[in-house]
Formats: C-alpha cells, sequence, structure tokens
C-alpha cells in the first residue's frame, strides 16, 4: 500500500522555524501540540513522558519533557540549551530550533535563530507585551529572520476577547515598526485548548486568517534565499588524481548566493583572475545551473590557482572586500570581550586573525536603547563593534545575505567560539 | 519559469555534503564510524558524493563488537571492496582479551557499554582527531541537544553543559592537542527522511532491514534474534517468524520488529504508520531516563 508520504516526499520542501519563551508562556505545550497533532510523538516516548511526570508528581503529563534532553534541565524544569526538534507533514518537514527565552541565555536564542527562516513569538494574551516581547522580536529582526508570527496565546483565559487581540497586534506593530521585521503575523491562539495551532477555532469567529499550522505548512520560503549575487566560498580543492580523472581539478563548496551557470564568467576573489565555468557537479551529476544552499563542484576554463577561503563571485556583481569590518555582535561567553584583543575570525571558508578596534555602542536588547557610556561586552550582550583583520574578508550585508554576512570569533586561548557577528 | 527551491531531502544532502567538507577541510586525520547501519551506509554515501570525483578522503572505522549480524559485515566487506575503501577495525573481543574491559554476565549482558573503551582507544592509536558518526538528532533526546561539531576532552568525554555555539553554517573544529571531535553530518535527518533518500537515490543496505523469515525469542515485549550470543532464560522458547530489523547494532541489543515490509516502498509505509521510536527497540537505551546522556559523556557516539 503506498502512503501519501511516500507518494508526496519528492515535493516536501524545509522550514526552520524557531521557538523563544520562558516557563509559563505555554511554549512546551504549543511544540508538544504541533508535535502529537502531527503525529511526530511517538507511544514509548510518550509514554515515557507520562512515566517521568508522576516520578516527579506532577499531575498532568508534562510535554516539556519530551523537549528538555539533559538531566540538568529535566531536573531542574528549565531549557538551557537549543533543543532540535521534528516533524513533518505531507507538505513540509519542520527543524524547530527550540530556545529558552530568559535573557541569561540570548546567546542560545541567537544560535536558534541564526538557521531560522520564521520564528514563533508567543505573547501572554493576559499580560500583553512584556520585556522578553521586545527582546524576541529583537533577535529576530537582527538575526535576519524573515518571518515572524506572534502567538497570541492562552485566548481561553481572556474569553477569546477580539478587543485583547486587536489591542496586542497594534501595540506589536508599533515596537516592529522600529525593527528591520519584515514579514509580520499575529494569531489569536490557546495551546492548551488547541485553538487555532493545528485545528480552527469555533470560539473566535472573528478571526479570518489562518491557523499556525496552516501557515507554517504553506508560507513563502522560496524567497528567503540570495539568489541575485553570486557568491561560492571555496570549501576544498577535488584533485582525484586518477587515471579517468587525471587533470581534474574542482572547486567545492556551497552556494551563499545568486545563481552558477555553465558557460559564464566568474572571477575569484582575492586574486581578481577570471575565467569561465567548464562544469558543475554534484555528486556523479553535472548540472547546467546551481543555485543557493547547494553544495557543488565547479571546474573552470583556465588554470587559476585557488584554495579554501577563496571566492568565486560574478564580476559585475562583487562584494565588498575590507579588512575594516563593521558588525553587530553577540557575545557568548563567559569571558568578556577584549578591548584590542585579538581573536580568530571565521568568515565563509576564510579564516583570519583580527583586532578589536572599538567598540561603538552597547545595545540594551529591552528597551533598544543605545548606551555609548557602557561599552563592555559579556556574556549575552549585544553591540556594535569595529574589527580590524589581517586579510580583506569578501562580504555582503547580513540584511542581504546571511551567509557572506556573518562571522564568528574564537578565543585562541581556549578555542571556543564567542561571539557571532551580524556584518553591518 | 526555472523555480530555484530544493526539496527538504536535495537541501539536508546539501547541508551533510558542507559539514563532511568541513571535516576534510578543518582535521588532519578524520575517519568514518561504520557500522554497516542504514545511517553509517548514508554518510559514506554522502561522502561519496561530497568528494566525487576524488575518492572520499577518510577510512571507515567499524567498532566490532564481536556481536555482529553476520550479513552486516558481508556487506561491509563488499562496500569496500567496492568503492576501494580503507577499513580500520577496532575489536571490542581484543579489549576483553587483553583484561582492558571485562563482559557483563546475566541475562542482559551487552557488548554495548563495552564499545565505549574499544572505540577511545582506536581514536587514539590511530590518531584520530575527528570521528563522523551517523547519530541523528531525532533519535534520542540526549542527542537532540548535540553539535554538528561537538568538542571531546583528553578522556574523550563529552560535556554537554558546556558546548560551543554553533551558528549559521560556520563550524568550529579547533582543539588542544590530545583532543578530539565528533562530527555528525545527518544530525538534522530523521529517520524517515533516510528511508526516503535511500529509496530516492537507490542506496543498497544490507537485507536484514527488509522482512525475512528468522529465529527469533521474545522478551520483554521485544523479538530477538536468536543467536550464540544470547542466553535464553528456561521460558523462552526460540520460534521462527517473518520479522526486519529497524536498526542495526549489536545482535545482543537489537530487536527485531514483526514486519511483512520487503521493499523500501513498503518500510516508508510501515515507518509513517508506526507508533513507536526506532530506539524503542533498542535495550541499550532502555536502562534509565538519561542512559544514553551518561554513555555519551564518557564517549560514546
Amino acid at each position: 500500500m503506498m502512503t501519501k508520504e511516500h507518494h508526496g516526499y519528492l515535493d516536501m520542501d524545509l522550514l526552520r522555524f524557531t521557538t523563544a519563551g520562558s516557563v509559563d508562556d505555554g511554549k512546551s505545550t504549543l511544540i508538544g501540540r504541533l508535535l502529537y497533532d502531527s503525529r511526530a510523538i511517538f507511544d514509548d516516548q510518550m509514554e515515557a513522558v507520562e512515566q517521568a511526570s508522576s516520578k516527579r508528581g506532577n499531575g498532568d503529563v508534562d510535554l516539556s519533557l519530551l523537549t528538555d534532553g539533559l538531566r540538568a534541565e529535566r531536573e531542574q524544569g528549565i531549557t538551557i540549551d537549543v533543543a532540535y526538534r521534528y516533524f513533518a507533514t505531507p507538505k513540509r518537514k519542520f527543524i524547530i530550533a527550540d530556545t529558552p527565552g530568559h535573557i541569561q541565555y540570548t546567546r542560545n536564542m541567537v544560535t536558534g535563530a541564526s538557521t531560522a527562516n520564521l520564528a514563533i513569538i508567543l505573547v501572554d494574551a493576559r499580560k500583553g507585551i512584556q520585556e522578553q516581547t521586545n527582546r524576541h522580536a529583537f533577535i529576530a529582526s537582527l538575526l535576519g529572520i524573515p518571518h515572524v508570527v506572534f502567538c497570541i496565546n492562552k485566548m481561553d483565559l481572556v474569553d477569546y476577547d477580539e478587543a485583547v487581540f486587536q489591542k496586542i497586534k497594534s501595540d506589536l506593530e508599533d515596537f516592529s515598526s522600529k525593527l528591520e521585521a519584515r514579514d509580520l503575523n499575529f494569531i489569536p491562539i490557546s495551546a492548551l485548548k488547541g485553538d487555532n495551532v493545528v485545528h480552527r477555532s469555533t470560539k473566535m469567529d472573528w478571526y479570518q486568517g489562518s491557523t499556525l499550522m496552516y501557515l507554517l505548512e504553506n508560507i513563502h520560503i522560496a524567497g528567503d534565499l540570495n539568489h541575485i549575487d553570486r557568491r561560492l566560498p571555496v570549501q576544498h580543492v577535488i584533485r582525484p588524481m586518477t587515471d579517468e580523472w587525471h587533470d581534474f581539478r574542482g572547486f567545492a563548496g556551497q552556494i551563499s548566493g545568486g545563481i552558477f551557470r555553465k558557460g559564464e564568467t566568474v572571477q575569484v576573489l582575492p586574486s581578481g583572475f577570471q575565467s569561465t565555468i567548464k562544469s558543475i557537479h554534484i555528486g556523479e551529476h553535472e548540472v547546467e545551473e546551481a543555485f543557493a544552499p547547494q553544495s557543488i563542484v565547479v571546474t573552470l576554463n583556465d588554470e587559476i590557482d585557488i584554495s579554501r577561503g577563496d571566492m568565486l563571485v560574478s564580476p559585475n556583481n562583487l562584494p565588498q572586500s575590507s579588512q575594516d569590518i563593521d558588525v553587530m555582535l553577540c557575545w557568548l561567553n563567559d569571558r568578556p570581550l577584549q578591548p584590542n584583543g585579538k581573536y580568530t575570525v571565521k568568515h565563509t571558508t576564510r579564516e583570519a586573525r583580527c583586532m578589536v578596534k572599538e567598540v561603538t555602542y552597547k545595545m540594551d536588547i529591552n528597551s533598544l536603547r543605545r548606551y555609548e557610556e557602557d561599552r563592555t561586552i559579556g556574556m549575552n550582550d549585544i553591540g556594535r563593534v569595529l574589527l580590524r583583520t589581517t586579510v580583506p574578508l569578501h562580504f555582503d550585508n547580513y540584511a542581504r545575505n546571511r551567509h557572506t554576512g556573518s562571522l564568528i570569533l574564537i578565543d585562541e586561548a581556549t578555542n571556543e567560539t564567542v561571539a557571532a557577528g551580524m556584518i553591518v | 519559469m526555472h523555480s530555484y527551491r530544493l526539496t527538504h531531502l536535495k537541501e539536508l544532502e546539501s547541508e551533510s555534503m558542507h559539514i563532511l567538507r568541513e571535516v576534510a577541510s578543518q582535521f588532519d586525520n578524520p575517519a568514518l564510524l561504520f557500522s554497516g547501519g542504514k545511517d553509517s551506509i548514508l554518510c559514506f554515501h554522502l561522502a561519496r558524493k561530497a568528494f566525487f570525483p576524488a575518492k572520499v578522503p577518510f577510512p571507515l572505522l567499524h567498532v566490532d563488537t564481536g556481536h555482529n549480524f553476520s550479513e552486516t559485515i558481508e556487506f561491509r566487506d563488499k562496500l569496500v571492496e567496492k568503492y576501494g575503501a580503507k577499513l580500520m577495525v577496532g575489536s571490542v573481543q581484543k579489549s576483553i582479551d587483553e583484561g582492558k574491559v571485562q563482559e557483563e554476565t546475566g541475562f542482559h549482558a551487552s557488548r554495548n557499554k563495552l564499545q565505549i573503551n574499544t572505540l577511545l582507544e582506536a581514536i587514539e592509536s590511530n590518531k584520530i582527531d575527528c570521528a563522523i558518526g551517523g547519530a541523528r538528532r531525532d533519535e534520542e533526546k540526549a542527542r537532540a541537544k548535540e553539535r554538528v561539531f561537538s568538542h571531546r576532552d583528553e578522556f574523550g568525554q563529552w560535556d554537554p553543559k558546556n558546548q560551543r555555539a554553533e551558528l549559521w553554517n560556520l563550524y568550529n573544529g579547533r582543539k588542544r592537542p590530545g583532543e578530539h571531535f565528533r562530527a555528525f553530518p545527518i544530525s538534522n535527518w530523521t529517520e524517515m527522511d533516510v528511508w526516503q533518500y535511500i529509496l530516492l537515490e537507490n542506496i543498497e543496505i544490507p537485507n536484514i532491514y527488509f522482512s525475512h523469515e528468522r529465529e527469533v525469542f521474545e522478551r520483554d515485549g521485544v523479538l530477538y534474534a536468536n543467536s550464540p550470543f544470547m542466553h535464553l532464560k528456561p521460558t523462552e522458547k526460540p520460534f521462527m517468524k517473518r520479522v526486519r530489523f529497524r536498526t542495526i547494532g549489536d545482535m545482543s541489543c537489537t530487536g527485531a520488529v514483526d514486519s511483512p515490509a520487503s521493499t523500501l516502498e513498503e518500510i516508508i509505509a510501515e515507518v509513517a504508520s508506526t507508533r513507536t521510536t526506532e530506539r524503542g527497540s533498542r535495550m541499550d537505551d532502555k536502562r534509565s531516563e538519561a542512559a544514553m546522556e551518561d554513555r555519551k559523556k564518557e564517549g560514546y557516539f
């Protein structure tokens, strides 16, 4: 017997979304409901959760036990790290980056947000906009998440009142006008009762929009990627050196932007040499064209010296090249940023060293105010910073391309990833 | 008009190829942990794609518990020969013979935990600086928290509370001498994704994944293959049944499922309608709520 999953799988695409929230805002209940109603929770998982819940003396089944995977998290009843959860409907596969919402876990939210197409931000209908709502919206905007869905939750506790929803919606729109938010959506839900999560609510006739699941399944994400600026950071040089592939020299990488076509001219950075594309390979197959985020191998018609860290681009559409990099930096480590400190910087496939030249300002991510007096950047802080790198980086603004516009800093003593940067 | 859109399987494939190329670029001496199960076969397939037309630039490392399904070993050897891959084997039996670990006793004895020692020893003696594994985040809740590039200290231990942040597609594989990494290129795949992709790409897998007649016995509601490695209780009587294996591990801890599925399409239909997780038939995970986390901290993969 053939199932729909089998027939449909060639047509499914992938949506990555992030959820941030605190203990009481119903985030776990919401995720539990999405997973349960899409049959992504299995009987043995449910059984384990029921057992663990009763061991802890909880009356109700605690769905957060499904997502809180580490012993410390279960013991303390909190999410301390990013947990990835998976579910699929016949239309889409979903990856949830489930992150804690408290300010001390900003770094985890930033991590979860970095790869997300969409952010779900929960707002308690009884409380309206809270400090953490602003924080989550700001992080979604800073990390360039293309779609934001505000779920006004616990509508059952405000008698499914439209006025409550409209007031919160308009407050959120006011606040969001200060952010570079792109696609905003508002849905009145009750995660606990299931209203407008997977099934349409019968209690809110005044709401004509879609349910959360419908939106997740249908929101247009093909436009989230950059198909304009041709960028291929060279990751690895493929040289088989076999009889069959004697002279083969291919440049492997994952396309960060634009479309690469056989025969077209590319320029190599930093050398500036140009050549034309001889062939494009994906595994054993040769293709005529390729686009982000495909992992490909390109061969060129001229012999040019190219190695890891170089970038193939369109000669008519060059990225910026500079040793002076202006970034919004989110600090991820308990050892604060050292003024004039030196770090390793990883940008696309390129690695360099850099020095922190200046902290321009620090951001209060609750009020969105900029502090120019206090410029210490510690764990979970976000600030605007000028870096000077040992070699030029070839980059685009983060807002234009999340892959050529992002970087990480590594502490050279501990080897830890200490900061995430979005190039301004 | 052409639509520049990837299906979920092609997007996962691309991500995995990127990760495998990062491993090859950032480490001097990586190896692919190869059990002969579908996830490690998938990793090898993706590695062939990532480096084609060059050969996969790292060897396969099989941690051999000595309690294998013979079908898996035959499959492994055929694959190694077909693609000219290099195979290294770390033997749990040898670790036992040398007195480095002690065999568990009793009816539930398993060599699963003993693998840790053999794995770490193989990593150390072969100077492997990154062991690539086919673990997936959907398998188990401790794995859901693990990074794609996962740092191990000089004792091979994982510190779940002190993991490096991992953002975008930037992976930090820096380490001190003596430390190593585990890399998980199929972290974001689910069991269903793996089966769909195996069908899509027509990837060969060991025949015990498909329904076949086998002598089994029942213990705690799970069917196990009868073999010389299993000690049957007097009440446990072996019988013949049509079964298949949903995961392939050590014979002593891998349960069979009662299934007539004999094609990939039928397996996919079965996975779609099943109500238990893949590891639900793994005795090794049932030992406690944090069994996987505890083993992982010590160096299990």
